[in-house]
């Protein structure tokens, strides 16, 4: 086993990279718990109408899951290419199965 | 690298889950697994999409929701995507310990959004007779939070036995990678809750 | 094959060797021999589905089977025999094409093609636990719902347990070709197999959630009264017909890309030319794959989803023709001024072209969607697609096994014996299925047990059937084949046929680590760029150095059979609780396997630099 910590300078400039990406991590939870209060108040106060309501909630879903996704995720750091094609890969499968659930199913 | 340097590498790389050609490929090939969770999940939200309104004379989902409970479990599964990015930053500082607390944490968090599940489900089958049987949105709507909830269930076991069977030796660059990889599937499944509470509960309450 | 290996081993250590085996090569074999045995099966499911068809009116099987028939033969031939059939050859050569000494998951390699055994295996037991299932390959709700007795529940099983096995193995391959290449091969080097392959592999692994999700609801609906497709309490059925195709239409482009890759290395190979047009191929082949997921509904024009979407779906399929197009003339490109030997896989590539083509110029009329209700549910569909999967598809492989034969067991199938193949195959195959274009278009409907005499059915159908009886002495003859070059042909160069890439620089067949080196590939062809300057061998890319291997493991074997015992229990169920012991038990071992394999480490192990090079490869 490795000793816990070994502090090389070039350990003291990763880590310092590591708290700097920790950094963005918190900012991105925090926007995060915003966007789901903000969802969750949108349908709780009734303050906007329906067809208003559903498209609002629908983008900060989207927008949170970006945050969760390229941050949470490491979707933005290098290396991440080739799972960045798979998911939206992936995304644009699940969107036209979506679109053909809501339109075309004889509901 | 022989098996030896794997086991007890002399000093962590930078990002020890991919520093090994098997750590590489088991975080490629993960992130290939969710790009196909994502067309599941897709299906299950387009049944549910579709059956939304087919409550049988049932109650429907505007009846049925409460927005407090969803509230506190989203609350709950989004802290421990935070606290499983933390157990990461620990990993990547090779600071095995404060991994191990905040994976505890996040196993935490885990167990008691299940918990709250649980207690939903028993709530609708109990005081609306909203079962799996009753209506096809019942079906839909047990089928694809049960599937969220069984990724959950897994997901803990899977972290769980990662924690068990690591814990006597720290990391290295056998196990690293398998960290990594059970941290991806938990923000996945954040991911799809995400969703969940917005079309599935949100928008049921709108009607 | 390695029978003499066999016997000085000893019987058990043999099967127990391929149990375990993690080794692709091994695992080639194993999916050849039992994907072989499925097609077998098919075969015969379609001989009796033919002679019940040979005159009007006639009697030989009851409605019942007849049911249980075409739809067994269609779940068995898709799922059970090209699919495996391709992951032989896509294991048997990819890692080799590229330069690997394995794949990326050993382990899950075993474990797919485990799965996808044990799932043919349960799919195949209904035939004696009381009926096959009997609603169609398609399992259209709501009659495969409310089909009686437990026929469906065996393809709900089967096909779960046989996809999952299968989405691992694309998975697996996709990491192969992303991460272990040999240095020096970029994307715009890879040999067009690896390049369909790797599009493949994306297809399955978009394509199949959606029919595990099927399947789940099927079971759910099936076994634990959950009313998805029941339209007295609300369900829609439409919805697996939707999640059936969005599965279903990429799988046909899953079992025809890699083909398309297959002839692409037998026409360049033996026209003695590189492959006109390779990085047109590339663009065509990506451009399928992503076409191939926006068609799916031209399954169901006369479902009922309107003219709009009706018209939407026509052309996104019209469009397909495109790409289509362009393999076919570069196909015929590289073989003009060629120096073109006519071998057996020669043979059948060549075959393939006007064959393909009369498949996908149906296709395009089947795609017009107001002449669709015309033809829809006809023999003019069942025509359209046996010339598309028959006369792609298994071509395609019987092709590609005359040309990877040696490299999988060390001899050239004899080609006197493969022309012999060939011929009543290729006839056989039009006799049957040409004539079926007009019993459709003069209405004769599919999936009908009989037809009745004096309706001008009689004549076409006898033809079709004495096409069917070509066509079973064809396979017989391969079979034969087989047998033979096993015992009276000489052992295979490294590189009988000339060829232009990488695995034809290894032993035929090659030692379980590949390559002693890894190669250093300098461009398309690799091993022709080096035959041109007149080296014998790939320059290697590394020193001689120890070489890390993965340890087999009997635990991939042990999973899938949790599985299969679960899957009897969750189907028994329904009639006494009891059996829920089944599911318990079954899904204990399959999860204490995943566990064991969890906590155990596995490294693998190194082969010594110094035993590589005095072994030469016999180690």
């Amino acid at each position: 086993m490795t000793k816990d910590t070994n502090s090389t300078p070039h350990n003291e400039f990763e880590k310092a990279e590591h708290k700097e990406e920790m950094k963005h991590q918190v900012i991105s939870f925090v926007m995060m718990i915003i966007f789901t209060i903000a969802a969750f108040a949108v349908v709780a106060t009734d303050a906007i109408g329906k067809y208003f309501a559903i498209p609002i909630i629908l983008l900060l879903a989207v927008v949170q899951v970006i945050f969760q996704l390229y941050y949470f995720m490491h979707m933005k750091n290098k290396g991440h290419e080739t799972p960045a094609l798979m998911i939206y890969g992936g995304l644009a499968v699940a969107f036209m199965t979506i679109l053909t659930f809501t339109t075309i199913i004889w509901w | 690298m022989s098996n030896e340097d794997i086991l007890n590498p002399k000093q962590m790389p930078h990002e020890p889950e991919k520093a090994t050609l098997e750590g590489k490929n088991k975080f490629l090939g993960f992130w290939f697994f969710l790009g196909g969770e994502t067309v599941l999940f897709a299906s299950l939200f387009g049944t549910f999409l579709a059956l939304k309104d087919s409550t049988a004379g049932g109650p429907g989902t505007e009846e049925l929701f409460g927005l407090e409970l969803v509230f506190v479990m989203t609350m709950l599964l989004l802290t421990s995507s935070l606290t499983s990015v933390y157990a990461m930053y620990h990993m990547k500082n090779n600071n095995f310990s404060k991994m191990m607390v905040w994976l505890g944490v996040t196993v935490a968090l885990g167990f008691s959004f299940l918990g709250f599940e649980l207690y939903e489900f028993y709530h609708y089958i109990h005081e609306y007779e909203f079962t799996f049987r009753s209506s096809a949105l019942g079906s839909a709507f047990y089928t694809l939070v049960g599937f969220h909830g069984g990724h959950v269930l897994f997901g803990l076991l899977w972290i769980v036995t990662l924690m068990a069977r690591n814990a006597k030796r720290g990391l290295n660059l056998y196990n690293a990678p398998k960290f990594y990889v059970a941290s991806l599937y938990w923000h996945f499944i954040d991911v799809v809750w995400v969703f969940i509470f917005t079309v599935v509960y949100l928008m049921g309450k709108v009607g | 094959m390695s029978t003499a290996v066999a016997q000085k081993k000893g019987f058990g250590a043999f099967i127990w060797d391929y149990l375990t085996t993690v080794d692709h090569k091994k695992i080639a074999h194993l999916y050849l021999v039992a994907g072989g045995l499925f097609f077998l099966m098919g075969g015969l499911e379609a001989m009796i589905i033919r002679i019940q068809l040979m005159k009007p009116d006639n009697e030989f099987i009851s409605a019942g089977l007849y049911n249980e028939m075409i739809t067994m033969h269609g779940t068995t031939m898709i799922f059970l025999a090209a699919m495996p059939l391709l992951f032989a050859l896509m294991n048997a050569v990819v890692p080799l094409q590229i330069g690997a000494r394995d794949v990326a998951f050993p382990f899950l390699n075993s474990l797919g093609f485990w799965l996808f055994f044990f799932g043919g295996l349960i799919l195949n037991f209904s035939w004696f636990m009381g009926g096959a299932p009997d609603a169609g390959w398609t399992a259209y709700a709501p009659l495969s719902t409310t089909s009686p007795g437990h026929g469906v529940d065996f393809y709900v099983m089967g096909l779960q347990i046989s996809g999952a096995g299968t989405l691992i193995g694309g998975i697996n391959f996709l990491v192969t070709i992303v991460n272990m290449r040999a240095p020096g091969m970029s994307y715009m080097r890879m040999p067009l197999f690896t390049w369909t392959v790797f599009v493949t592999s994306t297809l399955i692994l978009f394509a199949f959630p959606a029919l595990t999700v099927g399947l789940f609801l099927m079971m759910f609906d099936r076994m634990f009264g959950s009313v998805f497709f029941d339209v007295a309490a609300g369900g829609n059925v439409i919805i697996w017909e939707h999640l059936f195709w969005i599965f279903g239409h990429p799988e046909v482009y899953i079992l025809i890309l890699p083909v398309f890759g297959v002839f692409s290395e037998v026409f360049s190979t033996f026209s003695r030319k590189r492959l006109f047009g390779y990085s047109a191929m590339v663009f065509a082949t990506v451009l399928i794959g992503f076409l191939g997921f926006m068609v799916w509904a031209h399954h169901m024009f006369t479902t009922g989803m309107g003219p709009v979407a009706n018209s939407i779906f026509a052309v996104t399929t019209m469009a397909i023709a495109v790409p289509t197009g362009i393999k076919i003339f570069n196909w015929l490109f590289t073989m003009w001024g060629g120096t073109i030997q006519m071998t057996t896989a020669m043979l059948w590539s060549v075959a393939f072209i006007p064959t393909f083509t009369i498949g996908g110029m149906t296709g395009v009329m089947l795609a017009a969607a107001a002449a669709d209700y015309q033809y829809h549910d006809t023999y003019f569909v069942v025509a359209h697609f046996h010339y598309v999967i028959v006369g792609g598809v298994v071509f395609g492989i019987f092709a590609a096994l005359h040309y990877w034969w040696p490299k999988m067991f060390g001899k050239v199938l004899n080609e006197k014996l493969g022309k012999w193949t060939f011929w009543p195959f290729f006839i056989g195959f039009h006799l049957t299925f040409f004539i079926q274009h007009f019993l459709g278009l003069m209405g004769m409907p599919r999936r009908y047990w009989k037809f009745l005499e004096g309706q001008g059915l009689d004549t076409g159908n006898l033809i079709s059937t004495i096409g069917a009886f070509f066509m079973a002495l064809g396979v017989i003859i391969f079979l034969w084949n087989v047998i033979y070059t096993a015992f009276k042909e000489p052992k295979a160069s490294a590189d009988p046929f000339d060829g232009r890439t990488l695995e034809w620089s290894i032993p035929s067949p090659p030692p379980f680590y590949n390559f002693k080196q890894t190669p250093l590939v300098r461009g398309l062809d690799a091993l022709w760029i080096e035959k041109s300057e007149g080296k014998k061998a790939m320059t290697p890319a590394e020193p001689l150095g120890d070489i890390h291997m993965p340890y087999g493991s009997i635990l991939p074997f042990v999973m899938s059979l949790g599985l299969f015992i679960a899957g009897f229990g969750f189907i028994y169920q329904v009639d006494n609780p009891v059996w829920l012991s089944l599911v318990f038990i079954g899904m204990g071992i399959t999860l204490g396997a995943m566990f064991v394999r969890s906590v155990k480490d596995d490294l693998g192990y190194h082969i010594h630099k110094e035993d590589l090079e005095k072994g030469d490869g016999q180690l």
